[in-house]
């Protein structure tokens, strides 16, 4: 972790709209009626996706107008959690996880994988792809792993994690999950 | 009914209060117990762990030291607060503390009161262990009054909650976790608080600082005095402290039934108003222009006009910052000239006769114990931001009720808008409003009437509505008085207890103004009285007494210097009755005499014969005749107003009485640490 600021460029508009609303308040129906500053996470997690995955100011503002929450604790809890971006994350932002597991089974390579093939850490590529590294992700069984927006790829190595990178640059479907051909956990042969 | 229970602290039997936390307990048994987060006013946060004690009940003694501030006292509790155990864990709770502290004590403001220094001194390990990097955190714009060196921070969140619970304006915030939590505003906006400047007492350590005193001098220099504030009218209790002839500091002084702990902005920074703009010597107009004199020659000159005015064109008034004393000598100055033109209420408000008609008879303390509010034509944050305070304590309570009338901006509790206009209370006074339920509930409700609503023609008749209101209400009733007038001005109170009013034949002040401005007032007596709208006039000769070159001077022809309220003894009534004396913590400038000694010396060369040669005297007069200015005297609540006729409201207006809070007197103006606050806030606005 790194001290979390809110990016120089927010040059972006943001602004939840009636169908955002409709969502908003259907989230609100999970707390009670006077508690509604419960909602701020999802109400965030929300506005960040809608933001296309990193939360401006605006967004944050949003948030704390809709919640009726001063703006500082908005943006404690926006800065407290690592997984709202406060930078742009491009349109696929790849989190690679680091944590022991991973790290004993070679994510290591993954890293330089991405630095190779992306760029530095944090930095959004031409064609708008982003990695950082993350803490545990929770698919430690098939470890390494990584995470592209919503999905999660397993049984990485360097290559493997090379391929699936020229596969988004040229736009080709890739297969989610496991990358080896496992269904779920089940043992690998061995060789 | 308290319970009781008993308990040990070092193998000493002690009896305490059931449901205080260990760390209270201690206090009272007067076993010291470090912390730093801990706050007696601010809810319990337990991140510091500096608190550790061992405690031991029947199950044994804890596993692993506590908290004392996080847990409560229960019967038969032993606690051990010496401890090898309890010894270790402070060291190593202070050693992590100091882990990311710069050792920059030498050029830290907070050196010689600082919490970390001494509880490191009595506490801590003595030396250190760690080799790494420290951690260091850009430093913040909280605005101009409190100056950040998050470096220091050791993050015990003291600021955070006071934003939260006491100022209730929700700005200070801590980003980000761990390793890289940052205390800071919204993205370093200035705080709007005007209660901010307390939390320079609050941190523990020199992560925020004042900004106007930074640099300026160290806790042993300064010269202690302690008083209290007169810059609005609840007479917070102070400590002035200063340096040679300078004012270097105002800082708060514990008082439960005032301030609590703490202060206003206003109060803690007023004091560069004292060096500027100052009138240190005595002045007449020559050709139009105020040119120094000697204090004979002035004299001479007063006696002369005064000799030569009528007395009936003869008039005084009295400003929002002297003493009880110096107003009663100048009655009694009047009375002597012949003349009954005297007022002490500049803003033109009519409040007038018994004292429980325009005092806060339910007191400060009295709030604690209601349960509702009624707010009527006052700007309570402006007019008195520590009440504002105390209301927004009670409104945490989701069944307690505030309804305002009158100004909704910028109040920061919640509460129910009832409307702008005054005749609302004739509205629920018949029962036609929505709040009336509300009412109805409450057993011991508030009622806060503010100096705005009491302004105009119709005052007097809005007043007494409002007191019929109140009986019928709960307002007043047979064990409860909630009728309460809020004042702004520090001597207003007095000032109208000692009767510096005009008989029937007398002027009020609209009368003395519109008299003033058609030019048929001869003399105009200035007691300080700087708030007034009014234009230079040839036709009328204005002696003007007070302490700085303002309003009042202006448009004076003779002005003689005062000391202002630090630089003399003097007594003040607060808003709820309470007299309390100002204490001097520095000294007249140049030649500038103390207030009473110049309508002393004026009625001295008029050949008056006053009663009193000093301020002893005029103090036990001025005590023999009103009995209520007796500062030793036990403040008793008042009997419940009276009710009176009252008629159909007719046009009455609410006043916005404070503009700009931040200018609201001669001192306060002349004070650059104010007015560059003033125009902070408008230059963020703008931007
Ligand atoms: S700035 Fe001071 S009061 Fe605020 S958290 Fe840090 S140490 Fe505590
Ligand atoms: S350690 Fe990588 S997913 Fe758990
Ligand atoms: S004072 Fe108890 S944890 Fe800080």
């Amino acid at each position: 972790m790194t001290v979390r600021r809110l990016a120089d460029n927010q040059d972006i508009n943001f602004k939840f709209d009636n169908q955002d609303l409709k969502f908003l308040n259907s989230l609100l129906e999970n707390y009670p009626e006077d508690k509604k500053q419960s909602a701020v996470v999802p109400s965030l997690f929300y506005a960040q996706r809608k933001a296309g995955g990193w939360l401006p100011e605006k967004a944050i503002l949003a948030v704390s107008d809709f919640l009726d929450m001063p703006k500082i604790r908005v943006l404690e809890i926006a800065t407290f959690y690592s997984m709202f971006n406060l930078q742009p994350s491009g349109d696929h932002f790849v989190q690679v996880c680091g944590t022991t597991p991973c790290w004993l089974r070679g994510a290591e390579n993954i890293k330089k994988a991405c630095k190779d093939y992306i760029g530095q850490e944090r930095e959004v590529s031409k064609d708008g792809i982003c990695w950082i590294e993350v803490e545990c992700l929770g698919a430690c069984v098939n470890a390494p792993m990584i995470q592209i927006n919503d999905d999660y790829y397993e049984d990485l190595d360097y290559e493997r994690t090379v391929k699936i990178l020229k596969d988004i640059k040229n736009k080709k479907n890739i297969i989610k999950g496991s990358q080896i051909g496992r269904k779920s956990s089940e043992p690998l042969e061995r060789d | 009914m308290r319970i009781m229970v008993n308990i040990k602290i070092d193998d000493k039997d002690y009896e305490v209060e059931d449901g205080l936390a260990i760390i209270q307990a201690c206090e009272i048994a007067g076993v010291e117990v470090p912390r730093f987060c801990y706050h007696e006013k601010l809810s319990i946060a337990g991140n510091c762990r500096m608190c550790l004690v061992d405690v031991e009940d029947s199950r044994g003694l804890s596993p692993k030291p506590i908290a004392s501030c996080a847990m409560q006292v229960s019967e038969g509790l032993k606690i051990y607060t010496k401890s090898e155990r309890v010894k270790n864990a402070q060291e190593g709770a202070l050693e992590f503390l100091l882990m990311n502290h710069p050792l920059d004590c030498p050029i830290c403001d907070q050196g010689g009161e600082c919490d970390l220094q001494d509880q490191s001194m009595a506490f801590g390990y003595g030396s250190s262990r760690f080799e790494g990097d420290k951690r260091a955190v850009e430093s913040k714009d909280m605005g101009p009054f409190i100056k950040t060196e998050m470096t220091r921070c050791i993050h015990c969140t003291r600021c955070v909650r006071f934003s939260s619970e006491i100022s209730g304006n929700d700005e200070i915030g801590s980003i980000g976790r761990g390793h890289d939590m940052e205390i800071t505003t919204y993205l370093n906006q200035a705080v709007e608080s005007e209660l901010s400047g307390n939390v320079i007492d609050l941190c523990p350590v020199g992560a925020l600082t004042s900004k106007p005193y930074a640099f300026s001098a160290r806790p042993w220099e300064l010269n202690k005095t302690e008083t209290i504030d007169i810059m609005d009218a609840m007479g917070s209790n102070i400590r002035i402290d200063s340096k040679g002839l300078r004012v270097m500091r105002v800082l708060p002084r514990l008082n439960e039934d005032i301030n609590e702990e703490w202060i206003t902005d206003k109060t803690r920074f007023f004091w560069d108003g004292l060096n500027n703009q100052r009138i240190d010597k005595p002045y007449k107009r020559v050709d139009g222009i105020l040119k120094p004199t000697s204090w004979k020659s002035a004299l001479e000159l007063a006696k002369e006009k005064i000799s030569n005015s009528k007395s009936e064109k003869i008039s005084a008034l009295s400003g929002d910052l002297v003493d009880i004393e110096t107003v009663y000598a100048l009655k009694k100055l009047m009375k002597n000239i012949g003349s009954d033109n005297f007022d002490c209420r500049q803003d033109g408000s009519r409040i007038s006769g018994p004292p429980e008609r325009w005092l806060f008879n339910s007191t400060f303390n009295g709030i604690e114990d209601s349960d509702g509010c009624l707010i009527i034509g006052s700007d309570i944050r402006k007019e008195a931001p520590l009440l504002n305070s105390r209301l927004l304590r009670k409104s945490r309570d989701d069944e307690y009720k505030i309804g305002v009338i009158g100004f909704n901006n910028d109040i920061t509790f919640d509460f129910d808008f009832l409307g702008e206009n005054p005749s609302i209370v004739e509205d629920i006074l018949i029962g036609n409003n929505n709040f009336c339920d509300d009412l109805s509930s409450m057993n011991k409700p508030l009622m806060i009437l503010g100096q705005g609503a009491l302004i105009g023609e119709d005052a007097e008749n809005f007043q007494n509505i409002c007191i019929d209101l109140a009986y019928k209400f709960n307002f007043i009733n047979n064990d409860w008085n909630g009728f309460n007038v809020l004042h702004s001005a520090a001597s207003r109170a007095g000032a109208m207890s000692i009767g510096f009013l005009p008989s029937d034949k007398g002027m009020i002040t609209d009368e003395i103004l519109s008299n003033y401005n058609n030019k048929k007032l001869d003399l105009l007596y200035l007691l300080g009285a700087d708030e007034l709208n009014l234009e230079k006039n040839d036709d009328c000769f204005v002696i003007y007494q007070g302490h700085h070159g303002d309003i009042g001077a202006q448009i004076a022809d003779l002005v003689f210097p005062a000391a202002a309220f630090c630089e003399q003894n003097g007594l003040y009534m607060n808003t709820e009755g309470r007299v309390q004396e100002s204490i001097r913590s520095t000294f007249p400038l140049g030649e500038a005499k103390e207030n009473w000694e110049i309508i002393y010396l004026l009625a001295k060369e008029m050949s008056f014969d006053i009663g009193f040669s000093n301020l002893n005297e005029l103090r036990n007069q001025l005590i023999e005749e009103f009995p209520i200015i007796n500062p030793y005297r036990e403040f008793e609540p008042l009997p419940s107003p009276k009710k009176d006729e009252f008629n159909k409201l007719n046009g009455h207006q609410f006043k916005r009485i404070i503009d700009s809070y931040w200018q609201t007197n001669s001192i306060a103006r002349a004070s650059s640490n104010l007015s560059i606050r003033n125009n902070y806030i408008k230059e963020e606005n703008n931007r």
